[in-house]
């Protein structure tokens, strides 16, 4: 997902324009100075801009807005006593970026991981590339861009090196933060030359060698600290909401209860009655699609956070609640199950589905639904902003996107972007909720109201449930035709949902290649006759993407329904879903109806079912499938593919006479390619098994009359650690070697926990639960 | 005029009492480290010590904390090395890091009062605090690891 969704609104990504890399400027120079503290060299002061070659455009970063860099002197700093500064253009939210990003330049360049710092780059992409962290896309897209800057850098630390012993380069080699002159053994640290490698121009990115592999030191071997362990575990470590700056004031907003509605009557005189209130502004919502622009409301001034949330309340501010005033949850599951019982636009298609239908032995209709869920990261989204006398604007905050932040508030208040610095902290959790800036621009526009002071935007936990990005809520019909040796021969999948779609086109109903192209379409499955089919969906609140996205509700839909069919069949479901993948090949994502391909380019990341039927073999080795478990016990097994990478997962789940479920142990397994940092694989996956039970159990936000009903964590109920599962294990499975390219890491963990559940309880109980969450369901 | 002791410095307030020491101790007195993630004491991120107990700060209005010694995640070891934020940094427990001052500060009055918890132990004591990016099995790991009840298992070589 990225700040301007155009290129996804079409089949395949847009060609990015401009990707090449530019030149430092001035301005850098001396940014750079700052950032490695006084008396820090830049290495390289000049160099030729350098392109992308025409083979990889359009494709990977190539095909994001302002593609990718991996020119040395935007990654690397190197002061004098030797501290290497790796720049970091991702945003850190608990992927473990900031490291990963930094052992790779320090592995590359052969430095010692304890003189590595890392700085965290502002927005601006034009400078650094594309910096959308979203998508599990960071390695995937900058390893190799990465790796090269830290050989081009290493490559200049050795000649620099060499021309000051007047020997050939070649025999120069670096080693562990010096370089070595093999023939007579002399040594000198990377920061006596670091000075000297400034004046060498960057070398062409042909004549850069990266390391062999077998010399890796840090990339793959999975036992680095986090960058940031200190800082977070003393309390220093600085997120959105930590920031401070001289003068600050604090803000929040009383938004519209209803998507679309606006403000009708507030009492301003009240709010300031408050001690510590200082102003109160309306802030207009935008005209449709809301897009990143904020819903509008009005913003209370404080001298403090608490003064502001209780000016907010003596506001008793009113609403009209305008056009999506009915919105009802139970309303609308009806409207979406409608949907699907007729037939809808045909988004894939291969043989003849009805006539198939027709000839089966036995079939299967099953609807499942998925409710609407927010991301609600532990740190609420929250930005400061300050507008100077020269009319420049600062801002800090924990976003996804600075870009898109600085983009946006350029917008909104009639500025260039160039004039708008973005300075990005670490997030408190993202989820995709920090791709969207509209809190920036509502710290914008209140501090332009007050002569340009800081203002701190604070969302509070209500605001972030009542006034989200929702993930979509979705029906997901589907039916199969079985023969006579139940393999299914005939499927159709009816998919209803709003669309992110409509978060940047007004009125937009249909799912775009993107939603299609995440298990809809994509299925590998060795079935000869297939129709998908999107109807339509009208959104009645901002739609938004969460992490893993709508893989949610097609893994749940899909894997649930196999499943289904598996017993039907008395068949082990395991050798079912691999009897119904079918053999290893390598498929082309363009004819399983995916122009999208999560933006990949298909030759490089063609569908290899081998690799799903992989990580289900290791998954079921690594959980024991088809071990004796305990009465009222149950396995259950789903896999997935997303993000150009591979999982499947078996949950053992315990369910108690009155319906209580205890998940007890989930193994989960990953081919995401080589993993670079294979620590931060397995937390990712931990994590993501206890987002997806969550999200099988217990998480959902529903809709009445207009407004969201869960209010805080009390009732959007999250998994805690007395029911998260005892046992996580996670199995990594690496697929191909580091020639090969990498699989996303941060999302795909998700889709295949909740049916892998879903699953289990029907092996448990004999009770199948078809929608979303199930513990109420059990129970009832 | 109310009058605290906030990690071993004596402070004084005479703003609104029914403010929560959340704020206080954010926006009064710069303590970021004690943080915002509910309001409403569901979720455990602004945990802090207040007469040695844990508390939700932000159900906690200043006035409570009269007259009482408060303790931030700033001041819970003097050199950042509590057993439970060394084990911490040993398996590598964080991944956003928000809940974990939070997480750290009930965990350190977990085992005040309970030196070898078992994991009943843990999972009463530790249910009222969220992570989102669901960090709980190493959470675990680490409070068993600080007790000694698993020998140390870093996988970090940096800290
Ligand atoms: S912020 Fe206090 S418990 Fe959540
Ligand atoms: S580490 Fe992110 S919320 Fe716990």
């Amino acid at each position: 997902m990225i700040h301007d969704l155009s290129s996804f609104l079409k089949a395949a990504p847009a060609e990015e324009p401009d990707s090449t890399i530019t030149k430092p400027t001035p301005g850098q120079l001396s940014r750079r100075g700052l950032l490695a503290g006084a008396g820090a060299l830049v290495l390289a002061l000049s160099l030729k801009p350098q392109g992308v070659s025409a083979a990889e455009k359009g494709f990977g970063a190539d095909g994001m807005p302002h593609g990718w860099r991996d020119d040395p002197t935007l990654f690397v700093a190197i002061a004098p006593d030797g501290t290497v500064t790796v720049t970091c253009t991702r945003s850190e939210m608990g992927q473990g970026v900031r490291t990963s990003v930094a052992f790779v330049v320090a592995d590359e360049l052969d430095a010692d991981w304890a003189k590595v710092k890392v700085a965290q780059a502002h927005g601006d992409e034009e400078r650094f590339g594309n910096q959308d962290t979203d998508g599990s896309r960071s390695l995937r897209h900058f390893f190799m861009p990465l790796r090269r800057a830290g050989a081009a850098a290493r490559t200049m630390l050795i000649e620099a090196a060499a021309a000051q012993w007047r020997v050939p380069a070649s025999e120069v080699t670096a080693e562990n933060h010096a370089l070595v002159h093999t023939k007579s053994g002399r040594r000198i640290g990377f920061g006596e030359v670091a000075q000297a490698a400034a004046s060498i121009p960057v070398p062409d990115r042909s004549k850069v060698t990266l390391k062999d592999p077998s010399a890796f030191r840090y990339i793959g071997k999975g036992r680095v600290g986090l960058i940031d362990n200190v800082g977070i575990t003393t309390g220093t470590a600085q997120y959105g909401l930590d920031t401070r700056v001289e003068g600050m004031l604090y803000a929040v907003v009383a938004r519209p209860p209803v998507f679309g509605g606006k403000v009708k009557s507030f009492d301003e005189a009240a709010a300031l009655k408050v001690p510590g209130v200082v102003k109160v502004v309306t802030i207009d919502p935008p005209a449709p699609p809301y897009e990143f622009m904020p819903t509008g409301g009005v913003a209370v001034i404080a001298r403090n956070t608490w003064a502001a949330i209780k000016g907010r309340e003596a506001l008793n501010a009113t609403f009209d609640d305008g056009p999506n005033a009915s919105y009802d949850s139970d309303a609308y599951r009806a409207t979406l199950e409608q949907a699907v019982r007729k037939p809808g636009k045909v988004v894939r298609q291969e043989g003849d589905v009805d006539a198939a239908m027709k000839k089966a032995v036995k079939r299967l209709e099953a609807e499942y639904y998925i409710p609407h869920l927010v991301q609600a990261p532990m740190e609420p989204p929250a930005a400061t902003v300050r507008i100077g006398k020269d009319g420049k604007i600062e801002a800090w905050g924990c976003v996804q996107s600075p870009q898109a932040a600085r983009d946006r508030i350029a917008k909104r208040l009639g500025i260039d972007p160039k004039n708008v610095t973005v300075n990005v902290t670490l997030l408190g959790g993202g989820f995709g909720r920090k791709s969207k800036p509209d809190y920036f621009v509502e710290a914008a526009l209140c501090s332009k109201a007050v002569d340009g002071a800081p203002v701190k935007m604070t969302w509070t936990r209500e605001d972030d449930l009542h006034n989200g990005y929702y993930h979509t809520v979705s029906v997901e019909r589907l039916e199969a035709g079985l023969d006579d040796k139940g393999m299914p021969i005939a499927w159709l999948h009816r998919s209803a949902a709003p669309t992110i779609g409509s978060t940047f086109v007004a009125g937009a109903n249909e799912q775009i290649p993107i939603e299609l192209g995440m298990g809809l379409v994509n299925v590998p499955f060795n079935i000869p006759n297939m129709r998908m089919e999107n109807p339509p969906a009208d959104a009645h609140v901002r739609i938004g993407w969460f992490r893993s996205v709508s893989n949610i509700p097609r893994a749940f839909a899909v894997q649930s329904f196999l499943d289904e069919l598996a017993h039907m069949a008395g068949r082990d479901p395991k050798d079912y879903l691999l009897d119904v993948i079918g053999p290893a090949r390598i498929l082309d994502p363009v004819k399983l109806g995916d122009a999208w391909n999560y933006g990949e380019d298909p030759s490089r990341y063609p569908f290899d079912t081998g690799r799903l039927r992989g990580v289900i073999e290791a998954v079921a080795k690594g959980a024991g499938w088809g071990r004796k478990v305990e009465k009222g016990r149950g396995l259950g097994i789903a896999a997935h593919y997303s993000f150009v990478t591979y999982t499947a997962a078996v949950a053992e789940v315990e369910v108690g006479p009155k319906g209580e479920v205890t998940v007890q142990r989930v193994d989960i397994a990953i081919d995401s390619g080589q993993q670079v940092n294979p620590e931060r694989v397995r937390s990712q996956l931990e994590g993501a098994v206890v987002m997806g039970m969550g999200l099988a159990l217990t998480a959902q936000i529903t809709f009445k009359n207009g407004r969201a009903v869960q209010d805080n964590y009390d009732t959007y109920e999250l998994t805690r650690i007395n029911d998260a599962p005892k046992i996580i294990n996670v199995h990594l499975v690496q697929g191909g070697g580091w020639d090969k390219p990498l699989g996303g890491v941060g999302e795909p963990g998700v889709p295949p926990v909740a049916p892998a559940i879903a699953n289990a309880i029907f092996a448990a109980t004999g009770r199948r639960i078809r929608q979303l969450p199930m513990r109420d369901k059990l129970s009832a | 005029m109310i009058k605290l002791n906030v990690n071993g410095e004596e402070r004084r307030f005479d703003g609104d009492p029914e403010m929560p020491l959340l704020w206080y101790l954010r926006d009064e007195l710069g303590l970021t480290g004690t943080k915002f993630g509910c309001g409403v004491a569901a979720c455990g991120a602004c945990t802090i010590h207040v007469g040695g107990a844990a508390m939700r700060a932000c159900q906690t209005p200043v006035s409570a904390a009269d007259g009482q010694p408060v303790v931030t995640i700033e001041g819970l070891s003097p050199d950042g090395n509590h057993p439970v934020q060394a084990a911490w940094r040993e398996l590598n427990v964080a991944q956003c890091g928000y809940c974990q001052t939070g997480q750290i500060m009930q965990a350190a009055a977990l085992l005040k009062d309970t030196p070898k918890p078992t994991d009943a132990d843990i999972d009463a004591q530790m249910s009222g605090n969220l992570c989102r990016c669901g960090t709980y099995p190493r959470i675990r790991a680490a409070i068993k690891q600080a007790a000694g009840l698993t020998p140390k298992a870093g996988q970090g070589d940096r800290l």
